[in-house]
C-alpha cells in the first residue's frame, strides 16, 4: 500500500486504470438497462395521464392522439415537447402537455400540464424531479397537494400579472426556503399556458 | 476470526448504525416504511459487499495517495449501476426512494469499511464483512421502517408490491388512531434513540448476568 520511492506517475496510471475500468462497468449496466427504464418511464407517464385530465370527460384513446411539437417552440425544455389530446363525441377537448423545467434548484423538473379546450388547467403533475427530499420534493403531488393550486385556474382567472409567487406579487404560494422549486413549477405552467393560447389551432390540428 | 464471529459482530456488537452511528443520513430519511427501508437496506448490502469485494481484490495495487479516490470511485460506480437497476426492475420503489439510492454514495458506512476492513484483509473475508455490516445496516433499516410505519400509519408491510410485484397491496391496519409524530422527521430520530437505548439496556443487562456468573 505504501508508495514508497515509486513515482507520482505510476499512481495516476493505477487511477485512470481503475477509472476506466469502472466506466465501463457503467457504461455496460447504462447500455443493459436502457431499453427497460424507457419503457417504464412511458408507462409511468401513461399512468399519470388521468389524474392529469381531472374532471374531464373524454371518449378516445389518449396515447394513440399524441402529437410532437418540435423545436424551437416557446415550450419549456429543450427536447420537442410530447402533447397527448382529448377528444369527446369528435370535439377536442383538452390537451396534456409534457415538458421540462430547467430552472428546478437541482436539476430538470419532468412535468404534465393537463389544459382543456378554455385554457384552463386541469391539473398538473410531476413525473420526475431531483429537488432535495423534505424541502422541494412538495412539487410530487404524493408529498403535498402545493400542486392543486393550479387546477381551474387560467391566464385570466387569475389575471396573467398575477400568475407569480406571492413574494413575486403574483397569486400563488410558495413552499418557504424553496422558493426557486415553487418559481420554476409555477414558470413551466404559466409558459405552457401562454403557449396554448397562442396555438390552440396546430395543437388540435388533425383530430 | 471466522466468517460467523465477525458476521455476529457486525450485527450486533459493532453495528454500522447503532454503534458505530454510520450512515444516519439515508437512515433517518427512508424509513418511514418498512418496504422503503427493505430496499435501501438490500441496495446497501449490495453496493457495500462489492465495494468491499473490488477494494480488497486491487488492494494490493492501491498506493496510499490514491487510495481515496480509488474507493469513492468504485462506490460511486457500484451506485451508479445500483440505481440504473432499480429504475429498470424496481420504478415504484426508484421513484418512492428518490435521491436516496444516488446518495448511497455518500454512506460513510462503506467508505469506512473499506478503509478499515477490505484494504487489509483477503477478497472472502472482505466479502463475509461487506454481507454483514450489510445486513446489519439494512435490519436496523427494516426495524425503525416497520416500527415507524406501525406507530405513523397504522399498518403493517404496505406497499410490499414495490419490491416484489402486483398489484398495489395497501398492507393491514391494525392501529385506527395512528400516531403521525413517527413518520415525520423528529420521528425518526426518536426512532433511532429508542433502539440505540434499547440495545444498551441488553448489553447492560447481559453483561451484568455474565458478572453474577462470575461471582459465585
Amino acid at each position: 500500500m505504501t508508495g514508497g520511492g515509486k513515482p507520482i506517475w505510476s499512481a495516476g496510471l493505477i487511477l485512470a486504470v481503475i477509472a476506466a475500468v469502472c466506466t465501463s462497468l457503467v457504461a455496460l449496466t447504462y447500455s443493459m438497462t436502457k431499453a427497460r427504464i424507457v419503457a417504464n418511464e412511458q408507462a409511468w407517464l401513461e399512468q399519470s395521464l388521468q389524474p392529469a385530465l381531472a374532471g374531464v370527460a373524454y371518449d378516445n384513446n389518449l396515447i394513440e392522439a399524441t402529437l410532437t411539437i418540435p423545436l424551437p417552440h416557446e415550450l419549456p425544455g429543450n427536447d420537442p415537447v410530447l402533447v397527448y389530446r382529448a377528444v369527446l363525441e369528435n370535439e377536442p377537448v383538452a390537451a396534456i402537455f409534457v415538458v421540462t423545467a430547467l430552472d428546478g434548484f437541482s436539476g430538470p423538473i419532468r412535468l404534465l400540464i393537463g389544459i382543456d379546450a378554455a385554457g384552463i388547467v386541469t391539473a398538473s403533475r410531476v413525473l420526475k424531479h431531483n429537488e432535495t427530499p423534505g424541502l422541494g420534493d412538495f412539487i410530487d403531488s404524493t408529498k403535498s397537494d402545493w400542486i392543486d393550486q393550479f387546477e381551474d385556474k387560467s391566464l385570466s382567472a387569475p389575471d396573467r400579472l398575477l400568475w407569480a409567487l406571492g413574494r413575486d406579487g403574483g397569486e400563488f404560494d410558495q413552499v418557504t426556503g424553496a422558493s426557486i422549486t415553487s418559481r420554476a413549477a409555477l414558470k413551466a405552467i404559466k409558459e405552457t399556458l401562454l403557449y396554448f393560447e397562442a396555438n390552440q389551432e396546430s395543437v388540435f390540428a388533425g383530430l | 476470526m471466522s466468517g460467523m464471529q465477525s458476521i455476529r459482530k457486525a450485527l450486533w456488537d459493532e453495528n454500522p448504525g447503532l454503534v458505530q452511528l454510520l450512515g444516519l443520513c439515508p437512515l433517518l430519511a427512508v424509513t418511514s416504511t418498512f418496504v422503503n427501508g427493505l430496499g435501501l437496506g438490500l441496495a446497501t448490502i449490495v453496493v457495500l459487499t462489492c465495494s468491499n469485494i473490488l477494494v480488497s481484490a486491487t488492494r494490493q495495487w492501491l498506493r496510499s495517495e490514491i487510495r481515496i479516490p480509488t474507493y469513492v470511485l468504485i462506490i460511486a460506480s457500484l451506485v451508479t449501476c445500483m440505481e440504473l437497476l432499480f429504475e429498470a426492475y424496481f420504478p415504484a420503489l426508484d421513484r418512492s426512494l428518490g435521491i436516496f439510492i444516488p446518495l448511497i454514495v455518500t454512506n460513510c458506512a462503506i467508505l469506512a469499511r473499506a478503509e478499515i476492513f477490505a484494504s487489509k484483509h483477503r477478497v472472502v473475508p472482505s466479502m463475509i464483512d461487506g454481507i454483514g455490516m450489510g445486513l446489519g445496516f439494512g435490519l436496523l433499516l427494516c426495524a425503525i421502517g416497520a416500527f415507524r410505519e406501525f406507530i405513523g400509519h397504522g399498518t403493517v408491510l404496505s406497499r410490499l408490491d414495490m419490491l416484489f410485484g402486483g398489484g398495489p397491496f395497501a398492507g393491514l391496519t391494525i392501529l385506527d388512531s395512528p400516531f403521525l409524530l413517527a413518520i415525520l422527521p423528529p420521528g425518526a430520530f426518536f426512532s433511532l434513540a429508542l433502539a440505540v437505548a434499547g440495545k444498551n439496556v441488553i448489553d447492560r443487562r447481559r453483561k451484568r448476568a455474565a458478572g453474577f456468573r462470575l461471582s459465585i
